[in-house]
Order: C-alpha cells, then sequence, then structure tokens
C-alpha cells in the first residue's frame, strides 16, 4: 500500500527554491502593504473631510461688525407704532457718521451696501426688546454685509482684478478706512445659533433648525422608546417562536435596511395625503423618523436584554413572580443601560437624516422658529442641504459651520453612549 | 385641545386609581377574604381601562376630523362652485378657505368663501369640544364600569397583564404595518401612475423627462416617463461606489483582521465606523465643495472634460461612506473562519498572504458577498450624496465623467415643493420608490439569507 | 553511568547526558531540543526542556491537560509564532540546523515538519485542491501530470485512495470525520516532510476511524519521523516506540514506551499512568 515511492526528496537549499521563497515573502509584503494603504486611504479621506469643513467652516463662528451710535428719535421711531418705523434710515444714518468725509451719491450708495441689509431690523428688534430706548442714543453693532464679512476674513482675496471682487474698489477704500479707524471687530458670531434662517447670510443661524432638530427628535423619541421596548420585550421575552414571530423579526431586519427616502415617500402619502397632517411640521418629521429609528432600538433593547443571563429570570420565577413581574422588576432595568445605548445611538442617527425630512417639505425657508410641533420648521440637516444649495459665498461657510455643529452633536450623543456602554453596562 | 383631553384622562385616571385601590383594601378589611392581587393593581387596572380608550379615541378622533370638516365644508358650498372640479381644484378651494380662515386674506375673496371660512372656523371648534365631551365621557364610563368589577378576589394583575400584553402586541406589529403603509402606499400611487402612464413605456422607455408634464394636456408626451436612463445612472454610480468601496473595505479588513495587533485594531476600526456615522448631507457638501472641484482641476490637467456635477465625483464619495461597511462585515466573515484552518495553512507552510488569498478568502466568500450586497442596496438607496451632487438630467450615458440622475435624485427632485398627488410628475416618484424599495429588499433579503447561511456554517 | 540509571534521575542535565549517549539505530537525532523554554505573556508554560527524537520512529508526548505537550508539539514547527505574546527560548535543531536560524525559513520549515491537528480541518476545496495546495505552494510540482501523481501517492499512503479516487473534485469537508483526519495526513505528507507532528489527532474521532488512523501511523513510521500528542496511554502504549511525561510544563521522564509504562522512574510518571491523576 505504501511501495509506491514518494517524488525525491525536495532540495530546499537550490538557488531555486530560495529564489522562490524570497518571492513569497515579497508577496506576503505586498498585500500587508496594500491592507495598510487601504486603511491609510480611508483615515486619510476621513481627515480630508474634516480638515475641509474645519478651514471653510470656522470663519462663521466670528462675524464682521461695526458699531454704530444711532439715535432713535420719536419722529422717526413712533411709540404707538414701534413695529413700522423708519429704522432704516436710522441705521443709514448712523453708518454714514462713522466715515465723515465727502461722497457723492453712487459713493454714497456703495458704501451704504457694505452694511447688512439686515442691520434695521436688528434695530428694530432691539427697539421692540426695550421701547424705552426711543429717544436715547444707543450702541448697537451691526454686521457687514457678506461680501466685505469675507473680505475681512480673507475668505475671497483683496488683490485680484475689481471684476472678480465682489467688493469694488470704491468699497475697499472705505473698508480700509474703517479699518484703519478701529471701527472693525469680529466678536464670537452669536448669531449663528440664537437667529434663525435669513436670506443674508450674514444674519443667517440655526436657531430654527435647533428648535425644529429639537422637535423632531423629540417627538421621534416619545414614539420610538416606548414602542420599541415593548415590541423588543415582547419578541424577546413573551412570544412563542412562531410564524407570526418569525414574520416580525424578518420584517424588522428588513426594515432597517430600507432606503430613507422611502421612509419620506411614506410619511408624504400617508402622514401628509392620507391623514392631512401639516406640512413641514416637526410633529410629522419626528414621526418619519420614529419609524427609521425603531428597528435600531428594537435590535439593541433585544440584544440588552439577552445579555441578562437567564439565572435572574429562573431566581425570580423560582420565588413565583409572574412573567410581567421577573420582566419588569428584573430583567428590564439590568438592560436598561443597554437600551439606552441603542436609543442614543438610534437618535444620532435620526438627527442626522436629511432625505425623508425633503420630502415631508422640512426644507421650508423659515426666518422664525418654531413655536410647537405642528408649526413649519426646518431641520439641522435640511438647513444644511437648504444653505449648501445657496449661491452667496457666505452660505459657504455657514454650510460648514452647520455641518460642524451636527457633528458637535453627534459626537456628543455618540459619546454619551460610549460612556454608558462602558461605564454601565454590566458584563455577566 | 387635545392638552385638554389628556389633563381630564390622567385627572380621572388619577382618581380611579386611588378610589380602586381604597376600594379594594376596604372590601378586603371588611369581608376578610384576602385580596387576589395587590391593591396596585387594582388601581393600575382601572387607570388603564380609562386612560387608554379615551386617548386612543381623541388620538384618532384628531387624525380625522381635519378631512372630516374639510368634506362637510365642501359639501356646504353652494354646488356651482366645486361642481366638475377635480380633486387637486377641491383640494385648492380648502387651503384657500383654510387661509382665509387663518386671517391670510390675499385679494378680494369671493364671499361665499368668507362664509365657508367661518363654517369652517365654527364647525373645527365644534369638533374639538365635542372630541373633549366623548372622551371626557368615555373615560367616565370606563371608571364606572371597571370600578363596580373591583372586589377581592378579582383577579387584576391578570387584567393589567392582558392589557400590557395587548399594548406590546400591538407595539410589535407596528413594524409590520409599517412595512404595510410602505408597500400600500408606494402600490397606490404607483397604480395610479400606471393608469396615465403605461408600464411598459415606464421600464423600458429610454426618454425621461418629467418636467414636460407639469400642464395637465401634455401628459401623454410621448415617451417622457421611460425610467431606463434613470436606473442606468443609478447603476452607473453605485457601480462607481463599489469600485471605490469593495477593495479599500476589504483591503483594510483584511489587515485589520489577519496582520495588525489588537491595539492598532482597537484604535482604527472606530475611526472607519466614524465614516460610517457622518450624516449623508455632509457627504453631499463635501462632494460639492471639494471632491467635484478637485476632480475637474485633475481631469483638466489630464486634457479631460469632467462635468461639475460627474458620476465620479458622486460615486467616488458614496464610495468613501460605504467603506465601513464593506470593511465591518468582511472583517466579521474573516473573524468568523475557524482557527483550524489558519493553523492548517500554516502548517503547511505557508505564507500569510497565501493562508488569505487561498484559503480565508474563498471561505469567507459568502459572508463578503453578504456584505457587498448590502452595501450595493446600500448605494443604490442612499439619496443626499447624489441629491447634491448628481445631475438632474437623465441621459443614456455611462461615461463617469459627464453627469447622470439616478432613481433617489428623481424621487426628491420630483416631490420637493409639489404636494399635489394628481399629476404623473408627481406619482412617477411612487413609481420610482416602488422600484427602489423592491430593488433593495431583494437584495437585502438575499444578503441576510447569505450571511445566515454563512454563520451557521460555522456555527 | 548506565542508560537506566541515567533515566532513572530525575536530574534534567543527567537525563541529557544520556540522550548524547543515543541509541545505536541512529547516530544522529532528527530533532533535538535544548533547553526549551515557552512564555505566553508572563506564565512560562514550558520549562528546560530537553529531548531528542529519532529517524523512523513514533514519538508519544503524554501528561494532564495544560501540562505543555501540545506546546512543545508546535514549538517544532514553529506554529506558536501565530500565537500572540507567545516567546520561545533554548534550541531546537532539525538535522543539525536550528529551527530559528535565519537560514532556515519559517514557510520551509513547516514544509519539512508536517502537522495532523486535534479535530480535521481540510481546507473548504475539493480534495484534490487540499493534497495539491503544499506542493503548488513549495513549487515541488508545477506539471498537472506531477500533482496528479503526487495526490495519488500521498492518498495511497493515507489509506484514502481507494475511497475517494472517484471523486477527487468534491469537497473535502464533504468527507466523514476519520476520512477528513486521513485527508489531512495525506495533505501533510504531499511535501514529503522529514517529520511529522499530530496533536491528538484521534481525540475527535470513533473507535473505528482511531484504529484506521492509529494503523495508518504505523506505516507511516517507515517513511517518517512522526511525534503525537495523545491524552490516551493506550493510544501511546499501541503506536509508539518512545514516550515522553510532560507534567506542569516540564518533560518529567522519556524513553522507550514499554519502559515508560512498566517502569517509570518517576513517582510523578507512575502516579499519571496508574490514572492516580491527569
Amino acid at each position: 500500500m505504501t511501495s509506491q515511492p514518494m517524488p525525491e526528496s525536495h532540495d530546499w537549499q537550490s538557488d531555486d527554491a530560495r529564489r522562490r521563497v524570497r518571492r513569497r515573502h515579497a508577496a506576503d509584503k505586498r498585500m500587508r502593504f496594500y491592507g495598510l494603504s487601504a486603511i491609510g486611504l480611508a483615515v486619510g479621506l476621513l481627515g480630508v473631510l474634516l480638515v475641509t469643513l474645519i478651514l471653510s467652516g470656522h470663519t462663521a463662528f466670528v462675524q464682521t461688525m461695526v458699531p454704530l451710535q444711532v439715535t432713535i428719535s420719536p419722529e422717526k421711531v413712533s411709540p404707538d407704532n414701534i413695529e413700522r418705523g423708519d429704522y432704516r434710515s436710522l441705521v443709514r444714518g448712523a453708518f454714514r457718521d462713522l466715515l465723515p468725509i465727502e461722497m457723492n451719491r453712487s459713493e454714497e450708495r456703495a458704501y451704504r451696501d457694505m452694511l447688512s441689509s439686515g442691520a434695521p431690523f436688528l434695530l428694530r428688534n432691539r427697539v421692540l426688546a426695550d421701547p424705552s430706548v426711543i429717544g436715547q442714543t444707543i450702541e448697537i453693532d451691526v454686521p457687514m454685509a457678506d461680501p466685505v464679512d469675507q473680505l475681512h476674513k480673507g475668505v475671497t482675496p483683496r488683490d485680484v482684478p475689481e471684476d472678480q471682487r465682489r467688493v469694488n474698489d470704491l468699497q475697499l477704500g472705505f473698508y480700509d478706512r474703517l479699518v484703519e479707524k478701529g471701527l472693525i471687530s469680529t466678536p464670537f458670531n452669536w448669531a449663528l445659533f440664537f437667529s434663525a434662517d435669513s436670506r443674508f447670510p450674514e444674519l443667517a443661524g440655526l436657531s430654527g433648525a435647533l428648535v425644529g432638530s429639537f422637535y423632531a427628535l423629540l417627538v421621534c423619541f416619545l414614539i420610538s422608546f416606548p414602542v420599541g421596548i415593548a415590541a423588543a420585550v415582547y419578541l424577546e421575552e413573551f412570544a412563542r417562536k412562531n410564524r407570526w414571530s418569525d414574520l416580525i423579526e424578518v420584517n424588522i431586519n428588513n426594515l432597517a435596511a430600507v432606503p430613507s427616502v422611502v421612509f419620506g415617500l411614506l410619511g408624504l402619502a400617508v402622514f401628509l395625503g392620507f391623514f392631512g397632517l401639516p406640512r413641514s411640521a416637526p410633529l410629522v418629521g419626528g414621526m418619519v423618523l420614529s419609524l427609521m429609528t425603531l428597528p435600531t432600538i428594537i435590535i439593541a433593547t433585544r440584544a440588552a436584554l439577552k445579555a441578562v443571563p437567564p439565572s435572574i429570570r429562573e431566581a425570580a420565577f423560582g420565588i413565583g413572580a409572574s412573567r410581567h413581574q421577573v420582566v419588569s422588576h428584573h430583567v428590564l432595568p439590568l438592560a436598561l443601560p443597554g437600551i439606552l445605548t441603542g436609543t442614543i445611538i438610534g437618535l444620532a442617527q435620526a438627527l442626522g437624516e436629511t432625505a425623508p425630512l425633503l420630502l415631508i417639505g422640512m426644507n421650508a425657508f423659515i426666518t422664525s422658529e418654531p413655536g410647537g410641533l405642528t408649526d413649519p420648521a426646518t431641520a439641522l440637516p435640511t438647513q444644511i442641504f437648504i444653505w449648501a444649495d445657496s449661491p452667496e459665498r457666505g452660505f459657504v461657510a455657514r454650510t460648514s459651520a452647520a455641518i460642524l455643529v451636527l457633528i458637535g452633536f453627534l459626537v456628543f450623543m455618540n459619546g454619551i453612549a460610549i460612556f454608558m456602554r462602558q461605564r454601565l453596562e454590566r458584563k455577566w | 385641545m387635545l392638552e385638554i383631553v389628556i389633563l381630564l384622562v390622567l385627572v380621572i385616571g388619577a382618581v380611579g386609581y386611588l378610589s380602586a385601590r381604597r376600594r379594594v383594601i376596604a372590601m378586603a378589611t371588611q369581608s376578610g377574604v384576602r385580596n387576589h392581587s395587590l391593591p396596585t393593581y387594582h388601581g393600575a387596572f382601572v387607570a388603564l381601562w380609562v386612560g387608554l380608550p379615551a386617548l386612543g379615541l381623541a388620538l384618532i378622533w384628531l387624525l380625522l376630523q381635519e378631512s372630516f370638516v374639510d368634506h362637510l365644508i365642501l359639501s356646504s358650498l353652494p354646488a356651482q362652485t366645486i361642481e366638475g372640479l377635480d380633486d387637486a381644484r377641491r383640494s385648492l378651494v380648502i387651503s384657500e378657505i383654510r387661509s382665509i380662515a387663518n386671517g391670510q386674506v390675499f385679494g378680494a375673496p369671493s364671499p361665499e368663501m368668507v362664509e365657508a371660512a367661518e363654517r369652517l372656523n365654527s364647525w373645527s371648534d365644534l369638533a374639538s369640544w365635542a372630541m373633549v365631551v366623548t372622551s371626557t365621557c368615555l373615560a367616565l364610563v370606563c371608571l364606572a364600569i371597571t370600578r363596580s368589577k373591583i372586589n377581592p378576589e378579582f383577579r387584576a394583575r391578570h387584567g393589567v397583564e392582558r392589557i400590557l400584553d395587548g399594548l406590546m402586541i400591538f407595539c410589535a406589529t407596528v413594524a409590520i404595518v409599517t412595512t404595510l403603509g410602505i408597500v400600500a402606499s408606494l402600490l397606490f400611487e404607483a397604480y395610479r401612475f400606471f393608469e396615465r402612464v403605461p408600464f411598459t413605456e415606464f421600464l423600458f422607455g429610454l426618454n425621461w423627462e418629467p418636467q414636460i408634464a407639469i400642464r395637465a394636456d401634455q401628459v401623454a408626451g410621448a415617451g417622457a416617463f421611460g425610467a431606463i436612463p434613470v436606473f442606468l445612472g443609478t447603476m452607473v454610480i453605485a457601480f462607481l461606489a463599489m469600485v471605490v468601496a469593495v477593495p479599500v473595505g476589504l483591503l483594510s479588513a483584511i489587515y485589520l483582521a489577519e496582520y495588525s495587533g489588537p491595539q492598532f485594531r482597537n484604535t482604527v476600526k472606530p475611526i472607519l465606523e466614524i465614516l460610517a456615522g457622518i450624516p449623508t448631507v455632509v457627504y453631499g457638501f463635501f462632494a460639492v465643495l471639494t471632491v467635484a472641484p478637485a476632480m475637474r482641476t485633475f481631469g483638466a490637467s489630464l486634457g479631460l472634460d469632467v462635468a461639475p456635477n460627474s458620476a465620479l465625483a458622486a460615486g467616488g464619495v458614496m464610495g468613501i461612506m460605504i467603506i465601513p461597511f464593506i470593511s465591518s462585515l468582511s472583517d466579521d466573515a474573516l473573524n468568523a473562519v475557524p482557527r483550524s484552518l489558519r493553523d492548517g495553512s500554516y502548517a503547511m507552510g505557508a505564507t500569510k498572504a497565501e493562508t488569505i488569498a487561498q484559503v480565508l478568502l474563498p471561505a469567507a466568500l459568502p459572508g463578503i458577498m453578504g456584505g457587498v450586497l448590502l452595501a450595493l442596496s446600500r448605494a443604490i438607496g442612499e439619496t443626499m450624496i447624489v441629491v447634491m451632487a448628481a445631475g438632474l438630467i437623465a441621459k443614456m450615458n455611462i461615461n463617469p465623467l459627464d453627469s447622470v440622475t439616478t432613481v433617489t435624485v428623481q424621487i426628491v427632485t420630483l416631490l420637493i415643493g409639489d404636494t399635489e398627488f394628481d399629476n404623473p410628475k408627481t406619482l412617477a416618484a411612487f413609481a420610482l420608490g416602488l422600484v427602489l424599495f423592491l430593488v433593495t429588499l431583494g437584495l437585502n433579503v438575499i444578503a441576510l439569507r447569505v450571511v445566515q447561511k454563512y454563520r451557521e456554517k460555522y456555527d | 553511568m548506565s542508560e537506566v540509571e541515567a533515566m532513572r534521575s530525575p536530574n534534567p542535565a543527567l537525563t541529557r547526558a544520556a540522550a548524547v549517549a543515543a541509541p545505536a539505530t541512529s547516530a544522529q537525532a532528527r530533532v533535538a531540543a535544548r533547553d526549551v523554554n515557552v512564555y505566553y505573556g508572563e506564565t512560562h508554560a514550558l520549562k528546560n526542556v530537553d529531548i531528542d527524537i529519532y529517524n523512523n520512529e513514533v514519538v508519544s508526548f503524554i501528561g494532564p491537560s495544560g501540562c505543555g505537550k501540545s506546546t512543545f508539539l508546535r514549538c517544532l514547527n514553529r506554529m506558536n509564532d501565530v500565537i500572540e505574546g507567545c516567546r520561545v527560548t533554548g534550541e531546537i535543531l532539525l538535522e543539525g540546523q536550528d529551527i530559528h536560524a535565519r537560514a532556515l525559513d519559517v514557510v520551509q520549515l513547516r514544509a519539512r515538519v508536517g502537522m495532523v491537528f486535534q479535530k480535521p480541518n481540510p481546507f473548504p476545496k475539493s480534495i484534490y485542491d487540499n493534497i495539491a495546495y503544499g506542493p503548488r505552494l513549495h513549487g515541488i510540482a508545477g506539471a498537472k501530470s506531477e500533482i496528479d501523481d503526487i495526490v495519488e501517492i500521498s492518498l495511497s499512503k493515507a489509506g484514502l485512495w481507494k475511497e475517494v479516487k472517484d471523486r477527487l473534485n468534491e469537497p473535502g469537508t464533504g468527507l466523514s470525520g476519520g476520512q477528513q483526519q486521513r485527508l489531512c495526513i495525506a495533505r501533510a505528507i504531499a511535501v514529503n516532510p522529514e517529520v511529522i507532528l499530530m496533536d491528538e489527532p484521534c481525540s475527535a474521532l470513533d473507535p473505528i476511524a482511531t484504529a484506521k488512523i492509529e494503523e495508518l501511523i504505523d506505516e507511516l513510521r517507515e517513511n517518517y519521523t512522526i511525534v503525537i500528542v495523545t491524552h490516551s496511554m493506550q493510544q501511546a502504549a499501541r503506536v509508539s516506540q518512545r514516550t515522553a511525561f510532560f507534567h506542569l510544563g516540564t518533560l518529567v521522564e522519556w524513553g522507550e514506551t514499554e519502559r515508560i509504562f512498566t517502569t517509570p522512574s518517576d513517582e510523578r510518571t507512575q502516579g499519571y499512568i496508574t490514572g492516580r491523576f491527569g
């Protein structure tokens, strides 16, 4: 049986054999190198993405402002009708006073255009907030117009031919004088967080979007958290394994992979079309997002429930607790950290979702914060989408800044989730 | 109004809870019978029976109230106002009445309209108050009935647990209802679309120009809804995304699973996961802001004309987004290959690369394929990147340097700013949505099955 | 000092002296281990092992679980290299050549020292490709006909040829457990190794398959040096000419199988073979 001769013993020391081994090791090193470069590429791309956003977005966190001394004369602003006051001429006058030099008409217009067109509204809001200033002289910081803002921050270059600049030579001269007089400052841009959207980039802020996202996430949480936990507890602790529970299980897994835009179609057809709920409302946005978050929460909850060792259930059953009591007194409290971790991760995903919100109209142009769940609103990601689509140069920086804010929230939420996972989850 | 209902129901529920508790304790001490359930359960039983039906009624009422009132208003209008109007015009009339009722008056509305608006306001008020009254009454009736059932022998805990069971089953079916809702709404609207545009034209037509169909008299415009170029564009972009993501993701996974030390692995894996956690709207902006201009410049330096919204930019950035899917699923697949196979190969004198290429990859192939399919379905369904970075015009084009459009881009552009479901333009979005849903569902089912089979093999 | 006395001596230095005065059957040991220590991180898993393994012999390593016998086995073809945090010191000579020397490449070493594992681990490939894997890697055969020959010879030597010759293209994982293990043995001998290491090759098999493998081991002795780790003292007694007993990371004693099982020199060996622990 074993009488057949084996081929002659291989000469491991021959040149051929050595060459072969060298070649094989070289191939191994190559594979290693490819793997490492692939990782390097992926991490590098992430780095490029973040660096680009920071480079383009950091300028939006400060705002080019000038201080105006405005005398609110009762002739211009009548105390009986503060809303309708002539704030524009007040602001123009005060801005004109900053640079007391001779200007002809067209020069004056060019000069005037350097101030944000939103400045009168800021003054109006100031007076509305405190009508006692009528008749007094107040100092108010107002933003410069977007071209000047971009120029001052160095985003747009000044040493290019005039026709490639949005600040013409005349304005450049005025700008230099204002700078010389030390009138231009760049304080932190609180308006980015505390103003709503605007047509003018220098005035546009995220407060509307932040409130909208908050409402939508609130609705999303209020629906998906209890429903998700109840569904998961039922499937994991109560349901008998049969076709019905299999069907639900397959369903949940597939639902987790349905493209988000399809959920938007569902919201549009059912919530808006069939039930007639209001368009652009955070309520509807939250409902759509909750349907998307539900599978995440259910899957995380089931994993957390599975991690609770059966011995705990047996112990509780052993002293005569009903199944409901076992679950609510023992299993759920032990699984809670895992459930909360999954919920936060699900909500973080929901916070970044854009497409379904676009379809239900949460990309409207809305210049005030929503006052309730059914008011038209935008959300953080849809605001980013709107700004990204806006042609003004200033919106590029605003978009990047809004993205940084969004990523900041995501990092914060995921940070909490990681913290909870590490600190609170028990290893059995 | 809902707030009032909630408040009232909460109060009634609390009253029910406390009184049921007190009652059962009193009865027990009086009769000397031992309670079957703790007094708390009696209280909870009553409170649940008071709260749930009343709140459910209020919610359903709210959902249906608006369309019901609209209907009443429409039928109350003088016959000639609405006669011969299609659904779209009717809803226009209603929204006009609504805005008048809200005090936003544009131009000079006809007196019937103003009258209708007043009627609308008073009927809405009436309906809301009716809701408050009915829900409260329901709560009180429930309170009376359940409270009368309370006695020490009553199995209140079983009652409560049965209610909770029902609630949990209801919640578990929400997932099913969602799927059914998706399927039903897509099928319904797509059916209406196919009533206007032949099915075969949609599936096999080579010309996609939905924008010409805004006016009703142009609906039958020949070849306007042939979706083939849209499907083709989707495939081009998904293919480009996979060309970027599969090699990078797979090689990363190979390095992490086979070469790297635990420390490197524990650092790099979360970093790669970050790529998956970045919202897609951010990738879209990145594509527009950085990648597309860079590709244009680079192309120009080679003498190539790259479109500003080239398929390459959108597909490439989508590929970056998908890298972590491929890498983490391939990593799982490689790690699931039993240690003994590695040992067997090393013991034969194979190098790591040989072991990976000849033993591990073939063994992990099903798992990796499953991951690739999931990623592909992700790429096909991805919306924001392409909405921002890809083109709007559908052309029969497979040149990655030129622009193409995708199914998701068309869905979004067809529906943004348009809610009337009456013309083929908006309905087409649902037909596309149906195709998208079916394709991604198919890919997911296959992928999940492949992955599951694979896991079973080595478990 | 007589050999027997040396064997009885618990002093490792004396044992080594006995080994140097090697038996007459072969002038030089095929594998010689000198002062081998293995550490897993902080754990000292194997302490000062010295042993010689001779040509055309079956050597069995016995001892209770965790005694280091498998660890030592894996040192002989440097399989411990793959394990994170594992460190091997000392000298292991294959045909007089240090296996840790730079000149001897690990992939070549493993081709010369084949290995069969506890659980049969055929690759998820066809039977043919399982056998052809090694020869192709090492360039032992290039032409299809050469590989065909190697496949047939290896399978015949492993006693599997008759059972599988009509289904060489079917996956190796489709065979029964015993057949899979013989396939793994065939795979190992396809590169014509000098030594074959077997790590409890029968522990996952039923008694009939075990008997077949033991028979095969006996036949293979003709051409190869075989080292087998086993849990079963009966198996060690049946298949091996020499036996080494490991306990708590030390090589307690080694020598001819018959002597170890009849007149062990160390009381730990005595205790183990009489079933007092292990």
